[in-house]
C-alpha cells in the first residue's frame, strides 16, 4: 500500500548533522524555527542573526541567510536588518551568555524600542561553549565550574529572569517562556515560535520567546535526567507562560 | 481498520540520546544492539505494530532523525 510521511525532517534544515552534544535543546529550536519557517512559506524571506556561543555555527543548519553577529550584539544587528530590508523576517537566536550577559543592554533597548523583530532565547541556566561556567540564568544553587559549591545568592546573586524584567518594559509585544520538558513542551515552545513570527509579519512588534532548555552535558545529567531538570528544577525559578500577548501584560 | 505507521530513525543524524525511546507511550523504540560508525547504539524501532502515530518521538528528536510514515494518503491526520 502507498505510504506518507506524517512527519519528515523540515526542508528548512539542511543536510549536515548538527554539532551539538546529545540531548541538547539547540538542535530542537533549530528543527522548531525550521519547521515554522516552512509552514509558514518564509524561507526565502527569513533572515537568522546567529549568536555567539554553542549555536555559533546555526548558519550550516538552516536552509536560509543566516547572519553572524559579534557576541551579544544580535538585537542590534538584527534591528539594522530588519529597518533596512523590513519585508524580511528577521529573527535573533541567542544563549543565555549571549543574551542575558554580554548582550543584556542591546536586548533590553531593542524590546525597550518596539523593534518589529522576533528573539529566540535559549536558557540553559549554564554556559555552554566555554565549558560550563555559570550563567546569569544559573540557579541557586547549582554546581558550575565557577560555582562549584553551588550558585550563592550572597555572592552571585539570583538568576536573572529575562521575561520578567523585559515585561516590564512599555513596547514589547510578545513575550513568553516554554520549557522542552516533554513532546508537549515542544509543541508549545513550536507554537510560541510561529506567534512571534507572525506578529512580526504583521507588523505587530517585538516577540521574544524563552525556551527552557536541556543541556546534559554542562547540567550534568542524561539527556532523559535533563528533561526533568528543565520541567521540574528550571520551571520552578522560572515560571512558564505567557507574559505579555497583543502588547498588553497578562497578570499573573 | 487500524491505521499502520511506521517509524523511520535515519543513523546519520541519531546521536543515540534515547529522549524517543523514553518519551514514546507504546515502547515502540528501543536503544539498538548494533554499533553505527561513529560508535553509537543508534534507537531502533523494536514494535513497529505498536505505533500510534503521536508523533512524540520526531517532536523531542534534537536531530530531526526521526520520519513517520502512515499507509494511505494520512489525510485526516496531519
Amino acid at each position: 500500500m502507498e505510504e506518507k510521511a506524517i512527519y519528515s525532517r523540515p526542508d528548512s534544515l539542511t543536510d549536515r548533522p548538527m554539532h551539538y552534544c546529545p540531548g541538547c535543546g539547540h538542535g530542537t529550536v533549530h528543527k522548531l524555527i525550521a519547521e515554522v519557517v516552512d509552514e509558514m512559506g518564509i524561507r526565502e524571506k527569513t533572515i537568522g542573526i546567529a549568536p555567539v556561543g554553542c549555536a555559533v555555527l546555526a548558519y550550516f543548519y538552516m536552509r536560509f541567510d543566516v547572519m553572524e553577529a559579534a557576541h551579544g550584539r544580535t538585537p542590534a544587528v538584527a534591528t539594522g536588518v530588519k529597518r533596512v530590508l523590513p519585508d524580511k523576517l528577521v529573527f535573533s537566536y541567542q544563549g543565555d551568555g549571549d543574551l542575558a550577559a554580554i548582550g543584556m543592554a542591546e536586548t533590553i533597548h531593542a524590546a525597550n524600542r518596539g523593534e518589529n523583530i522576533s528573539v529566540v532565547f535559549i536558557n540553559n541556566a549554564v554556559y555552554g561553549m566555554t565549558g560550563g561556567q555559570m550563567a546569569p540564568t544559573t540557579l541557586t544553587g547549582q554546581k558550575t565550574a565557577t560555582s562549584p559549591g553551588g550558585r550563592l545568592v550572597e555572592t552571585m546573586g539570583p538568576p536573572v529572569k529575562m521575561c520578567e524584567l523585559l515585561n516590564t518594559l512599555d513596547r514589547p509585544y510578545h513575550i513568553e517562556r516554554v520549557a522542552l520538558d516533554g513532546p508537549a513542551g515542544v509543541r508549545k515552545a513550536r507554537k510560541a515560535i510561529r506567534t512571534i513570527f507572525e506578529a512580526q509579519r504583521d507588523g505587530k512588534g517585538y516577540g521574544f520567546v524563552e525556551v527552557l532548555s536541556p543541556c546534559p552535558t554542562y547540567q550534568r545529567c542524561t539527556p532523559v535526567e535533563s528533561l526533568k531538570f528543565v520541567g521540574n528544577d528550571m520551571a520552578a525559578t522560572f515560571p512558564l507562560g505567557l507574559f505579555r500577548r497583543g502588547g498588553e501584560r497578562i497578570d499573573a | 481498520m487500524s491505521r499502520k505507521f511506521r517509524v523511520l530513525i535515519n543513523s546519520t543524524y541519531c546521536k543515540a540520546c534515547e529522549l524517543c525511546v523514553a518519551v514514546c507511550p507504546k515502547s515502540v523504540l528501543a536503544v539498538g544492539r548494533s554499533t553505527t560508525s561513529k560508535g553509537i547504539h543508534c534507537a531502533e524501532t523494536v514494535a513497529p505494530d505498536s505505533c500510534i502515530g503521536c508523533k512524540a518521538c520526531s517532536d523531542i528528536c534534537p536531530e530531526a532523525a526521526i520520519e513517520i510514515r502512515v499507509e494511505g494518503d494520512g489525510q485526516d491526520r496531519k
